[in-house]
């Protein structure tokens, strides 16, 4: 695709159910009633001169550029703000309009720099456009007055600069923040000709103001005033290639814009189904970590992890890595093989690796990275629903009236969808939040949360069991949705479970903390108040009872009959962009793609007549029993695939003690990770930028990720693995990405319909596409539950094993932030570290001072498993009795304080509960210091030899 | 009393309110003097706004200061009715009395036009003014 900006029809679409017909410039047009002249004018194919609107933002109404006349009105009033009637005749351009569109363009330039041909912005500026499309040949005023030409740029954000000499105050950047971030960080400073853009208050920049650096501002700017610095140092974009993002799981579509083989920018894509022109700091801005120096493009090995890295030819590694893991199968089975893929690769590369392990290896040890973060989602909604999947699309949110967030911090770690719900929110939707600590959600700029339930960790179970109490006992639920979709009899003795004297609030509360009147009213509210829906993360799945916290969702969606229809719904927040679609794909140890358990002999011999081999009918190993068999030594190679499972698997001593037992460890990825201190193989990967593929979000969308440049290490991740599938005699000769999603297709059901043109050509579809479905399912159970009636399951309160005693009196609890993405390995690596350098361990300030700390101490942070040491924050965000840190930075290492303990039914770790004592530190811990050195030691490349003359 | 105390018996005196921006920010001008970024910031924590937003309002605002003025404050109107009756020729004698101790500060439209030049002192509107009844003004001010 070449280089051109995306139509802008000025003012917001408006659905209206009637329709007006008009003439513009001699055109009929029909529109909803509503609609701009503007817009309509833009429908027809003609363009009114503009500057203060966009189609993303509401009508403004300040530049005064699009006047228009209509007959029988009087005066020229602004396109934008005039909504079209029936029978109007309008007039876009006369003389008229010319004399006064063009005066006040003079006014405009007399007070903007002359130096368009040295601009960052030249030929891509819609203030030169318009100056152009008005004519403009002289400026009556001259430029000798008075003007804001001298003002100093800021250039104090990472990404972007603010040049106010630019600026022609035109509100798009305010209006930007306000209405689509939601973040309010900009305003108009004084007022008349002294009027100028400021973020934050007198005295701030961009990087101090409340700025999250979403780019929306920059979008915004019709001048060079916000502008990124990598337009400023490259220069124009020419060419563009539109994919999916590789963060979080909302799977915002991008616009590459590329000059050459250099990318320039990623820019939101308004026809993204999942962003709709959105997008935050890690998506628009952090993509510098897919050219860092720590990159490593050529494939290394060594005979043990004591010795440096060699760097070697492809073959080379590839038949060191397929001679290790044959002789491993030949001694010790094909059990003592596994895999893990990725939750980052793409939908293709996961089921790749799968095969490779499964028809490879010839064992079912695979596992995904969904087994630490939303396995439980997968099993608890499958049990109730009949599918492990959310219900609903982003767009349901617009018809929420009431949302419940549990355990997920969306402004943190889905900020585009955060934008969306805290737009819903502002219009008038009630919130409940569910969490241990004071989220932003709970109150910031617009937004304050109904209910906050302040729970203690650990006992979603018990707060949403006495939701479903209040429910019962108080006869809210949704009786005829329950006879129509559910088992009614299960719903009665599930009725009965939860109406039990010691599921009240006012008994629970001892354990939660919960006070039992917000409770009550909070379950009243989610129960009466309309639309419910809800959305979950991780704080609902990493804990012994994740499993039962997601089926206590299910049954609280079902008691209230809200589910099957657009605004309601049960909604996991993916964490990472690709946990859906790897899910999907057949990572799981028990389960062939499409959620088929392994032990199916139907689906096995499917999957066995298009392999041409025998499937091992037995579900193999998890990521944790894996590392427990490597430590007894029945387990001896692995391959990981995009996963660095020593930093984001807890018990970090325990992971490095499976991982040193281990004969072969095959590491996979763009960077020298932590795991690949203990690997003997390191492959390199490549960035979602290199690759053709798909990526399925939250939402069950699948989504096209297109290659944008070459990858920097000669092959896409799926090319690596069939490589190594090769070198172990596979014969596989995949051709191009799309011959596996064929595969996928013609082996699953609920991937029936997809393939890499359909997709081309949709968009984006949402899985089930198959026949019933062919255009794909935004919202699923419309008509009734995928397995037949929905089901009701009695969810015991069961406190976790892990207990605070008087060695370790509080609670940790763990956690993201906005600048930062998972274990950091991409974040890191860009100027997303000027918001956040360091993890810190957040403290109630009562607890704090009863240990004599303050913010800024070094503290030790010590549970029964480990102990690290990490810099204080002292806040009242979370409550007394619970710390709360982020896993980013290795340095910290938090996993080596959280425990082993785990989700009944997954295995999914319990990371955010871990009983701690926290006191004054004076340096890092013995761990820290002996794993910086091992660090140092495992990552030395050896020197490449000089061949020796040839004589 | 600090100044943040008071400032959150302020709010509390405006809860419920509806718009209560405007309303609180005269007050803590009145009290204060001015409205400094602490202000803006503790007003806008109080009400779920951004610093940034409130910043835009106090901004906006002529009768909002960053930073309090202790002299006593005489507004004289300069715009054309007033020009046309004769507030020019008072300006050099009004300045010369406000010297550094009245603080003179130039308006344009007080709403008396047919009756200036004319001036405020607090909520005190003063019309037809001479050179010796402004110059008195001042001095009284």
């Amino acid at each position: 695709m070449a280089y051109e900006p995306q139509a802008d029809f000025g003012t917001p679409q408006v659905a209206s159910e009637t329709r007006v017909t008009l003439t513009i410039d001699g055109r009929s047009v029909t529109v909803p009633q509503g609609t701009s002249l503007m817009r309509a004018a833009a429908l027809t194919g003609g363009s009114i001169p503009k500057l203060c609107a966009s189609d993303n933002l509401a009508a403004f109404g300040s530049c005064r550029l699009c006047l228009v006349e209509v007959d029988g009105m009087r005066g020229t009033p602004a396109s934008c703000t005039t909504p079209a009637a029936e029978g109007m005749t309008v007039h876009t351009q006369t003389p008229r309009l010319q004399k006064l569109r063009r005066g006040v363009m003079e006014l405009y330039i007399s007070d903007h720099p002359l130096d368009c041909l040295t601009c960052s912005a030249n030929n891509d500026c819609e203030l030169q456009d318009q100056a152009a499309a008005v004519g403009l040949r002289d400026v009556r005023f001259g430029y000798a007055g008075e003007n804001h030409l001298g003002l100093a740029a800021d250039t104090s954000n990472p990404y972007f600069d603010f040049d106010p000499s630019k600026c022609i105050a035109c509100s798009r950047c305010v209006r930007a923040c306000d209405e689509v971030q939601g973040t309010f960080a900009l305003t108009m400073d004084g007022r008349g000709f002294a009027s100028k853009i400021s973020a934050g208050q007198a005295g701030d920049d961009f990087l101090s103001s409340e700025c999250v650096s979403c780019g929306a501002c920059v979008q915004a700017c019709p001048t060079a005033t916000l502008q990124e610095k990598a337009v400023k140092e490259i220069g124009k974009p020419e060419r563009s290639v539109i994919t999916t993002c590789a963060y979080c799981g909302v799977g915002c579509t991008f616009r590459a814009e590329m000059r050459g083989e250099q990318l320039v920018r990623m820019v939101p894509w308004k026809d993204g189904k999942a962003n709709h022109g959105h997008s935050c700091v890690k998506g628009r801005f952090a993509w510098g970590y897919a050219q860092h120096k720590d990159r490593i493009t050529a494939p290394m090995i060594r005979e043990s992890i004591d010795q440096p890295w060699r760097e070697v030819s492809w073959d080379e590694a590839l038949g060191f890595a397929a001679s290790r893991l044959q002789s491993i199968k030949a001694q010790y089975g094909a059990r003592a093989l596994g895999g893990i893929t990725s939750s980052r690769c793409t939908n293709e590369e996961t089921f790749l690796v799968q095969k490779l392990v499964r028809a490879g290896f010839g064992t079912n040890n695979v596992d995904t990275c969904a087994r630490v973060c939303h396995s439980p989602t997968g099993y608890g909604l499958k049990t109730t629903f009949g599918t492990s999947a959310g219900t609903q699309d982003f767009d349901s949110v617009e018809h929420s009236d009431v949302i419940l967030v549990i355990g997920a911090n969306p402004t943190d770690a889905h900020p585009v969808f955060a934008s969306r719900m805290k737009r819903r929110l502002r219009k008038g939707a009630k919130l409940i939040v569910i969490d241990p600590r004071r989220i932003d959600l709970v109150r910031s700029a617009h937004i304050a949360a109904e209910y906050h339930l302040p729970l203690q960790p650990g006992t979603n179970v018990a707060v949403l069991t006495a939701m479903a109490h209040v429910i019962v006992t108080e006869g809210l639920a949704d009786e005829a949705f329950i006879r129509e979709r559910c088992d009614w009899d299960e719903y009665q003795d599930w009725a009965r479970f939860v109406s039990d004297e010691r599921h009240s609030p006012e008994v629970l509360e001892a354990v939660s903390r919960v006070p039992a009147a917000d409770l009550r009213a909070a379950a009243r509210l989610f129960a009466t108040g309309g639309n419910g829906a809800i959305y979950y993360g991780l704080g609902v799945t990493e804990h012994s009872q994740g499993s039962s916290t997601v089926m206590a969702i299910a049954n609280l969606a079902m008691a209230t009959g809200n589910v099957g229809r657009p605004g309601v719904g049960v909604n996991p927040l993916r964490g990472q962009n690709n946990v859906q679609g790897a899910c999907d794909m057949g990572s799981f140890p028990h389960e062939l793609s499409g959620y088929r358990h392994i032990s199916d002999t139907a689906t096995r011999a499917l999957f066995e007549a298009d392999w041409g081999v025998t499937l091992d009918p037995e579900p193999g190993l998890r990521i944790p029993n894996m590392l427990d068999a490597a430590v007894d030594g029945s387990f001896r190679a692995i391959y990981i695939q995009g996963e660095d499972i020593l930093q984001s698997d807890p018990n970090t001593h325990h992971v490095a003690a499976g991982l040193k037992a281990m004969d072969c460890v095959i590491v996979h990825d763009l960077f020298l990770n932590e795991t690949a201190n203990y690997a003997h193989v390191f492959l390199p990967g490549s960035t979602f930028l290199e690759k053709t593929g798909t990526f399925t979000n939250a939402e069950r969308r699948i989504q096209m990720v297109r290659k944008v440049m070459e990858p920097a290490n000669g092959m896409e991740d799926w090319q690596v693995t069939q490589a190594l599938a090769n070198a172990m005699g596979l014969g596989w000769n995949y051709t191009h990405p799309s011959q596996i999603m064929d595969e996928v297709a013609r082996l699953t059901p609920s991937f029936a319909g997809v393939s890499h043109a359909r997709l081309d050509e949709a968009g984006s579809l949402q899985w089930p596409v198959n026949e019933a479905h062919p255009d794909g399912s935004p919202i699923m159970h419309e008509a009734g539950f995928a397995n037949g009636k929905g089901k009701f399951v009695v969810t015991d309160y069961v406190p976790t094993d892990e207990k605070t005693g008087p060695r370790f009196p509080l609670l940790l609890t763990t956690g993201r932030i906005l600048s930062h993405y998972n274990v950091g390995a991409q974040t890191r690596r860009t100027a997303n570290t000027a918001w956040h350098p360091e993890d810190l361990l957040e403290m109630h300030p009562t607890d704090a001072e009863n240990r004599g700390l303050k913010s800024g101490d070094w503290t030790r942070l010590a549970s029964r498993t480990g102990e690290t040491t990490l810099r204080l924050l002292v806040t009242d965000r979370v409550a007394p009795g619970v710390v709360y840190t982020t896993f980013h930075h290795p340095a910290t290492q938090a996993n080596v304080v959280t425990t082993e303990f785990s989700d009944w039914a997954t295995n999914c770790p319990e990371y955010k509960v871990t009983a701690v004592q926290v006191m004054a530190s004076n340096g890092p811990t013995d761990w820290q210091e002996d794993y910086e050195a091992l660090s140092a030691r495992s990552r030395r490349i050896a020197p490449e030899i000089p061949a020796e003359a040839a004589e | 009393m600090n100044r943040s105390a008071r400032l959150v018996e302020i709010v509390a005196a405006h809860a419920g309110r509806e718009g209560p921006l405007l309303p609180l920010l005269h007050e803590v001008q009145a009290e204060f003097g001015c409205v400094d970024g602490e202000a803006e910031a503790q007003l806008a924590h109080a009400l779920n706004l951004s610093r940034a937003e409130v910043h835009g309002v106090v901004s906006f605002y002529h009768d909002f200061t960053a930073t309090a003025d202790p002299r006593p404050c005489v507004q004289l109107c300069r715009a054309e009715a007033c020009q046309a009756r004769g507030v020019e020729a008072l300006v050099p004698a009004a300045q010369a009395a406000a010297g550094g101790r009245v603080k003179l500060h130039d308006v344009y439209c007080l709403g008396l036009c047919s009756v200036g030049p004319n001036a405020r002192v607090g909520d005190q509107l003063y019309a037809r003014l001479d050179q010796g009844s402004l110059v008195e003004l001042i001095e009284r001010a």
